[in-house]
């Protein structure tokens, strides 16, 4: 078999044609990757032409380059954000002193184990995915779920450079774990519980890609304050291409809620059951799927105390959202912060170190960025002159990790007993029968400039083409 | 009033309707233009140098929002921040109710984008719908942004070798004929393509000027045939729409020029306003102005052709508005093409003792001819002048089609998705 041109075949700024190690490394990594995809990739989907953007450079002209190309061929690059040879880390107990340019040895497991759990989570979203593609609402949206699934590939590629590059033997050993396990599989799961839920239907991938995709924005921007500098340089430039996965969600929620508030100015009601005969979904059964994956993203953002989060920052791992707009000490000793934890039937405040609260304080910051684009949803309604608000649950409904798990409350923030929480749960969370709805609408419009019946189509194209492009041939 | 007070600029806006807040474009500004509050992204009209290195990288295609305003009435960012959508652009009317000349051009106009798109702005003007994006199937390949902020060199330097006027002595405004040769350095032209001149000092606020953008007067062998160099057709800027004297910086910088002088330069822009190279395919010409130099150039490169006796060219047809016949660059020239080459049809709007007659008007004199010339799917329309024209011209063109039993949504749909129809106005 020839050998294969990797520095031409995987677009880089790292000088892979360098590096005899890393190129050994890839040479074993690559071949395992690409039957991944082929196996739990996107199914059915290996001859389409798909108009993907892809990054050849980390510059504005280079990393959103577009044309069609067929996905397994997708030049998954290896991108780092171009380097700052005297920064400084900015934060925790080495503040002050040189960023590392190689992983400490008293830091190498703690590293490793962040660096995992967020590569974990890329293949993962690629596998929940894979049905999508059979039952598009449009070409258009087709195109969207193939570029999202391509970049979570790229993230991937992204974090195994890391493990290749940074972590020796166990590191190689990662890399290949990370493309054995399989999300919802029972003996091999994904690390983290939100990745092994399916993503059964396309208002699901929406609101994943909403809400889910912005908890990876965070992560990612705290790692991009990362002391560990490959890893800041890396996550920073995921950064801007997960900006058009939450695109996709906050766009694609809002075209469905365009077409709904047209639906019921057309048909002059707001009876669930009426809308529900026209096929498109009622506001209500918007508002139980916003709470039930604004909570389950919410519990990933870990427990409200954690001794692990504290030893994270002050070891300089991962910073807050933001680190370096932030004017205070950059240590946090000594200083407290709010977490809530049930006491007495209510929901009361608790002042913790807050060291040990980053994970709420990260939380806390994903929550106001989350609020502002259901507020932009709201303005959709407001201009069809519909008496509907949407809004996120209170962050302590339907929790499963932290203080609060296992505590019923209502989406207004009460704690309730069982019997409420029983009566109501159907009118807070989507119930079998609004997800049999849901499902019930998922056919496949693929001709171009066509869409599905409970969809809006886009107010503009990808890449200045008109919506009606042919975003994916088929052949 | 200052010169810097009566420019015109192209200012860079983001839809707020669209827009996500995903940092993206506020991230990658190079010069910190871009901000944000709790409610909206925003363009600091004083920051931004129109270099789009935020247009790519934006997910939602929010960013690409251009709108002409004076230069003293850019939307300021606290005007931004309160907004819920994009204001309408201004009409011309509005314009001028502000004091702009109807034929002021934007100081700084944005690059081409290299991506297939419609300029932008398009979708307030109907006609503009039916502009086609894409180049003639036979054009030839454009290089462009060679030379520019996005390039390894951000700007080549040419040498001035001809500079004539080309409208009578003695009219207030005068149009020059400008000759610039490139020595050896490579800058690749063909007709239709624009270049940007940086002319020298500061503006008033202490900057560096914008470029101007010119588009090239002759073809792709050069003015001269088989040397590097490319003509220009510039107006002196003397006055506003008011006669209150103004000397536009550029312009003036350019007529002036006297052979020997350096300029600097950047380019080329546009890949769709390109010409037709098969045999027999037709060009219809329609210009006001200054608009006459890509048309000169598309004439000039079929006359060369023919000279050769080696091209089969089809049917060539100009129409050129202007005040008064005394303001038409070329018109010498012209007279003497040969009339089985080219139909020529002028329209002057501002003739002592006449009516006004403007380009629409005789395109409407001439429906027979131009009818035939749309049923063929060989005929190509480029339109190059005044904004205000554009309109006018559409309507005519969809007028003369219907009334020749051409149905227009069919037409004016074939005209732009086959790269047939090609507006360049401002």
């Amino acid at each position: 078999m020839p050998s294969i041109d990797y520095s031409e075949k995987i677009p880089n700024n790292v000088n892979l044609g360098e590096d005899r190690t890393l190129q050994r490394a890839l040479e074993g990594w690559q071949p395992n990757f690409l039957n991944w995809w082929a196996d739990v990739g996107p199914e059915g989907s290996t001859d389409y032409d798909v108009y993907l953007r892809t990054a050849v450079s980390v510059d504005p002209q280079g990393w959103a380059q577009f044309g069609h190309v067929k996905m397994p061929d997708y030049r998954w690059g290896i991108f780092l954000n171009p380097g700052d040879a005297d920064r400084k880390i900015h934060f925790g107990d080495h503040i002050g002193e040189k960023a590392w340019t190689e992983v400490p040895g008293e830091y190498r497991a703690n590293l490793r184990r962040i660096i995992v759990t967020q590569g974990d989570t890329e293949p993962a979203s690629v596998e929940q995915q894979r049905h999508l593609g059979l039952t598009a609402p449009s070409m258009y949206d087709l195109r969207n779920l193939f570029q999202v699934n391509v970049e979570e590939g790229r993230h991937l590629w992204a974090m195994v450079y890391l493990l290749h590059k940074h972590f020796g033997r166990d590191g190689r050993e990662e890399a290949e774990a990370l493309l054995e396990r399989r999300s919802g599989d029972a003996d091999n799961p994904r690390i983290l519980g939100a990745f092994n839920e399916a993503t059964p239907d396309w208002l699901s991938f929406f609101m994943f890609t909403y809400f889910t995709d912005r908890d990876g924005k965070f992560q990612l921007c705290a790692l991009a304050e990362s002391a560990f500098d490959p890893l800041a340089r890396t996550t920073k430039f995921m950064l801007t291409e997960e900006a058009h996965h939450m695109f996709v969600g906050e766009s694609g929620v809002s075209r469905v809620i365009q077409r709904t508030v047209n639906a019921m100015n057309e048909l002059k009601t707001d009876d669930a059951g009426r809308l529900r005969a026209a096929g498109v979904i009622d506001l209500p059964t918007l508002q139980r799927y916003i709470n039930f994956h604004f909570s389950v993203t919410v519990d990933l953002f870990g427990a409200d105390e954690s001794s692990n989060a504290a030893t994270f920052y002050s070891s300089g791992l991962k910073g807050r959202f933001e680190e370096g707009k932030r004017v205070d000490d950059h240590q946090l000793r000594g200083q407290t912060y709010k977490v809530l934890e049930a006491r007495g039937g209510k929901l009361v405040d608790k002042e913790v170190p807050m060291l040990n609260a980053l994970n709420e304080v990260l939380r806390d910051d994903y929550i106001k960025d989350s609020v502002a684009g259901v507020e932009r949803w709201n303005k959709v309604i407001e201009k069809a002159k519909i008496p509907f608000r949407l809004s996120v649950p209170h962050k302590a409904f339907h929790r499963n990790i932290g203080a609060l798990s296992g505590v019923k409350v209502a989406p207004d923030g009460r704690v309730v007993g069982e019997a409420e929480w029983n009566a109501n749960v159907d009118k807070w969370l989507p119930s079998g029968q609004d997800r049999a709805y849901v499902g019930s609408l998922m056919g496949r419009v693929v001709e171009p400039g066509k869409f599905a019946n409970w969809i809006a189509p886009p107010v503009m194209g990808i890449n200045r083409q008109p919506v009606d492009f042919e975003y994916v041939r088929f052949n | 009033m200052d010169q810097s007070e009566l420019g015109l600029i192209k200012q860079h806006l983001i839809d707020p309707e669209i827009c996500i807040r995903c940092n993206t474009c506020e991230a990658i500004c190079p010069v910190q233009a871009i901000t944000h509050d709790a409610r909206n992204y925003v363009v600091d009209a004083s920051k931004c140098n129109s270099c789009m290195d935020c247009i790519s990288p934006c997910p939602t295609g929010s960013i690409d929002n251009w709108r002409t305003v004076p230069r003293i009435k850019a939307y300021s960012l606290e005007d931004q921040l309160g907004w819920e959508s994009l204001p309408e652009a201004l009409s011309a009317e509005q314009l001028a109710a502000q004091g702009v000349a109807p034929d002021a051009v934007p100081d700084a106009l944005p690059p081409q984008p290299p991506l297939p798109a419609a300029a932008s702005g398009e979708v307030d003007f109907n006609s503009a719908l039916y502009g086609a994006t894409l180049p003639p199937w036979s054009a030839a390949h454009a290089y462009t942004n060679l030379y520019g902020p996005k390039a390894a060199d951000r700007t080549i330097s040419a040498t001035v070798v001809g500079n004539v006027r080309v409208t009578e002595v003695g009219r207030d405004y005068d149009t020059h004929h400008i000759v610039l040769d490139f020595g050896t350095t490579p800058f690749p032209v063909l007709e239709g393509q624009s270049i940007g001149i940086i002319p020298p000092g500061q503006d008033s606020g202490g900057r560096a000027h914008h470029p101007r953008q010119y588009s090239i007067a002759s073809p792709r062998n050069g003015e001269r045939p088989g040397y590097n160099n490319i003509s220009l057709t510039i107006k002196r800027v003397l006055e506003d729409h008011q006669a209150r004297p103004v000397r536009g910086v550029a312009s003036n910088y350019m007529c002036d020029l006297e052979v020997g002088d350096k300029v600097q330069v950047i380019g080329p822009f546009g890949a769709s306003f390109l010409m037709p190279n098969h045999p027999r395919s037709n060009i219809v010409m329609i210009c006001t102005g200054t608009g006459s130099a890509p048309m000169r150039a598309m004439t000039e490169w079929r006359r060369r052709l023919r000279a050769s006796g080696k091209f089969e060219g089809g049917k060539l047809m100009l129409f050129f508005g202007a005040r008064t016949k005394e303001e038409l660059p070329y018109f010498g020239p012209l007279q003497n093409l040969p009339k089985d080459f080219i139909d020529i049809n002028f329209a002057f709007s501002r003739e002592s003792g006449k009516a006004k007659r403007y380009v629409q008007d005789v395109m409407r004199e001439r429906a027979a001819d131009l009818a035939s010339l749309l049923a063929d799917p060989n005929s190509y329309f480029y339109v190059c002048g005044l904004k205000s024209m554009e309109e006018g011209v559409v309507l005519a063109l969809r007028d003369v089609a219907q009334q020749a039993g051409l149905p227009w949504d069919v037409v004016g749909t074939a005209l732009k998705k086959e790269g047939r129809l090609h507006l360049e106005t401002y």
